[in-house]
């Protein structure tokens, strides 16, 4: 085995070509910051010249499904499939979209001397990314969550002298490295019970279930918070609205749309490729019992979307809302999950890329406003409908996606998810979704009515430049095409279902 | 005579963890909490190695290995830069809060 270690690592590379791409972009970054240090105005152009690349990269490994870094014939650390490929490239359209948001970022342009160390932490929050998303051993998802961490703990309090930004910074840096820490504990715990790292090989070794339950159990759902934590499922949710609200809003959007993808994927791929023992015809997985895994996702995900809905219900500031729509939204993807089928992870996927550009559109209103108005409060947006139309409008369409409303896009990926959970005959918990979307619509509507049907006499003029026009219209052309014309997306995301491991 | 065996590290290791969670949750100081967050780490460190030393050999002797030993090393590593990200973070929050209470930086609530 000794002699395949070095062929093997060489021809491993050729897998991780996207990543390398990544990390040389991020070092291309922080020596032209150090070069021209007067000039800082074309590091995002560097950074998206870097995306692109990367994004090539990606397409030319479209359609493998092969591991990288192998330790024998059967266990590697990283998985290249489908599945991972689908997250990859949704992360890099949310990085670009963040690098073209943060050009016109007013928060960004008040730190104009630390610009180097933004785009650089950005691009450690995509490689951290990459890797988890295709990460299959429980050493590496550690390691790629901890560089996600680590970077977006720095970027969440950028502007240093804003007291929001650094409170938002502190909460996060407390909740985000308790969690991870726990869940390197139980990540220890399953290795003293299993003795492997590697999900491949756990899932081997557990299908002889030998009276460690409790042990076992307890092991999960610590590494349960780690995950959660990422993706904010409810009792590991408390950082999300301060962090959101507090963050400056280009980050805000990249924690709520990329570090949220990281963080599904990781927890399907663990589910799957750790618990699946066998997946029956039409593509539902049999998971070891050892306890009742639907009810207990079902339960997360219903307390966390209920939760997320009614506390967005009396919320003030609109970022502080978004981020409660947001855990609502995780309790939406997390059902897809608890239906525990390959459908149900055709409906997180379909609902994520919708997600995507309807979330990112919402925080890009939310930021040109703000930049202008210089306030995020609810109140402070009478009227912007008629002072403002064009931003209204958006922002109208945006929010309209996300309650789910047809001909918008968002309605699609609710379809597909209540699709998937009606075949799998969880029809009550499907009500329960529905009732939910009725209530998100009270606090979505609230924000439009403040817009278009307050009158004031307050004149507020906004210049936007082309490329704002530009970003505007790739993010709502995505949410009104996809309303109609979905079948692409639903081609690909079929097509990325397959997890390899099982 | 007894010997120290595996479960003298992890009576040691579960101890560490409850203490580090006790920091985290009861002290108002961020460097305490902080401090709470190396334990957890720590005793996570403790087990891997542990187990590591410890662990059966297996069926075909390839379980457990070296693996407990290589993670310990990262996670030393990692809990290195945690740290110094973590006291960047605090003595920013001390110049412009002039506190690092936790209790009382809470300025964003409901």
């Amino acid at each position: 085995m000794n002699k395949l270690i070095v062929p093997n690592l060489l021809n491993s590379l050729n897998s991780v070509l996207p990543e390398i791409a990544l990390s040389l972009t991020l070092v291309a970054i922080v020596v032209f910051d150090l070069i021209f240090n007067k000039n800082k105005i074309i590091l995002p152009y560097i950074s998206i010249a870097g995306l692109v690349i990367t994004f090539i990269l990606l397409v030319s490994q479209f359609g493998i499904s092969t591991t990288a870094f192998s330790v024998s014939e059967t266990l590697s650390f990283l998985s290249l499939d489908g599945f991972s490929l689908f997250f990859k490239v949704l992360i890099l359209i949310t990085t670009t979209f963040i690098v073209l948001f943060s050009i016109s970022s007013s928060e960004v342009h008040s730190c104009s001397d630390r610009h180097g160390e933004y785009y650089a932490l950005i691009f450690g929050m995509v490689i951290g990314m990459f890797f988890m998303v295709s990460a299959n051993d429980l050493i590496l998802i550690y390691l790629s969550l901890e560089l996600l961490s680590l970077s977006s703990y720095v970027l969440a309090g950028f502007v240093k002298t804003s007291i929001r930004n650094s409170e938002a910074q502190l909460k996060y840096l407390i909740y985000g490295s308790a969690s991870s820490g726990i869940m390197l504990f139980g990540m220890s715990v399953l290795y003293g019970i299993t003795g492997s790292t590697n999900l491949s090989e756990i899932n081997t070794l557990i299908n002889s279930p030998d009276g460690n339950q409790l042990t076992f159990l307890i092991s999960i759902i610590m590494i349960f918070a780690g995950i959660g934590f990422k993706i904010s499922i409810v009792p590991f949710h408390f950082w999300t609205p301060d962090v959101y609200e507090g963050a400056p809003i280009s980050i805000t959007a990249f924690l709520s749309v990329a570090s949220k993808a990281a963080g599904f994927a990781v927890l399907i791929r663990f589910l799957k490729v750790t618990f699946a023992t066998s997946i029956n015809g039409s593509g539902y997985w049999q998971l070891i019992q050892f306890i009742d895994w639907q009810t207990l996702l079902i339960l997360f995900s219903i307390i966390t979307m209920t939760y997320g809905n009614f506390a967005a219900l009396w919320q003030d500031n609109i970022k502080r809302m978004l981020a409660y729509s947001s855990i609502a939204h995780a309790g939406y993807l997390m059902l897809g999950v608890a239906v525990l089928s390959n459908q149900g992870i055709l409906a997180v996927l379909v609902y994520f890329f919708i997600y995507m550009f309807m979330n990112l559109g919402a925080f890009y209103v939310v930021m040109l406003i703000a930049n202008k108005i210089n306030s995020e409060e609810i109140d402070d947006y009478k009227g912007i409908g008629y002072s403002l139309p064009l931003l209204g409008t958006a922002l109208g369409i945006f929010l309209v996606s996300l309650t789910g409303l047809p001909p918008t896009a968002g309605f699609i990926g609710k379809l597909y998810l209540f699709i998937a959970l009606v075949d799998a005959n969880m029809i009550t918990v499907a009500i329960i979704a529905l009732l939910n979307t009725v209530v998100s619509l009270y606090y979505y509507i609230r924000v439009l009515r403040a817009m278009f049907l307050v009158k004031t006499d307050i004149k507020t003029e906004l210049k936007l430049s082309v490329l704002n026009y530009v970003v505007l219209f790739l993010l709502i052309a995505p949410v009104l095409i996809l309303g109609v014309y979905f079948g692409p997306l639903v081609n690909f995301a079929k097509a990325s279902v397959q997890i390899l491991g099982f | 005579m007894m010997e120290v065996g595996l479960n003298h590290f992890l009576v040691v290791s579960t101890l560490l963890f409850s203490m580090g969670i006790y920091a985290i949750v009861t002290r108002k100081n961020a460097i305490m909490v902080l401090m709470g967050v190396e334990l957890i780490l720590n005793s996570a460190n403790i087990n891997f190695i542990a187990f590591s030393q410890f662990g059966n050999r297996g069926i075909d002797g390839n379980l457990f290995g070296l693996h407990g030993h290589l993670i310990a090393l990262f996670v030393i590593v990692l809990a290195a830069a945690e740290a110094a990200i973590a006291l960047a973070i605090v003595l920013n929050i001390y110049k412009t809060l002039s506190t690092v209470n936790i209790d009382e930086i809470d300025n964003l609530k409901d």
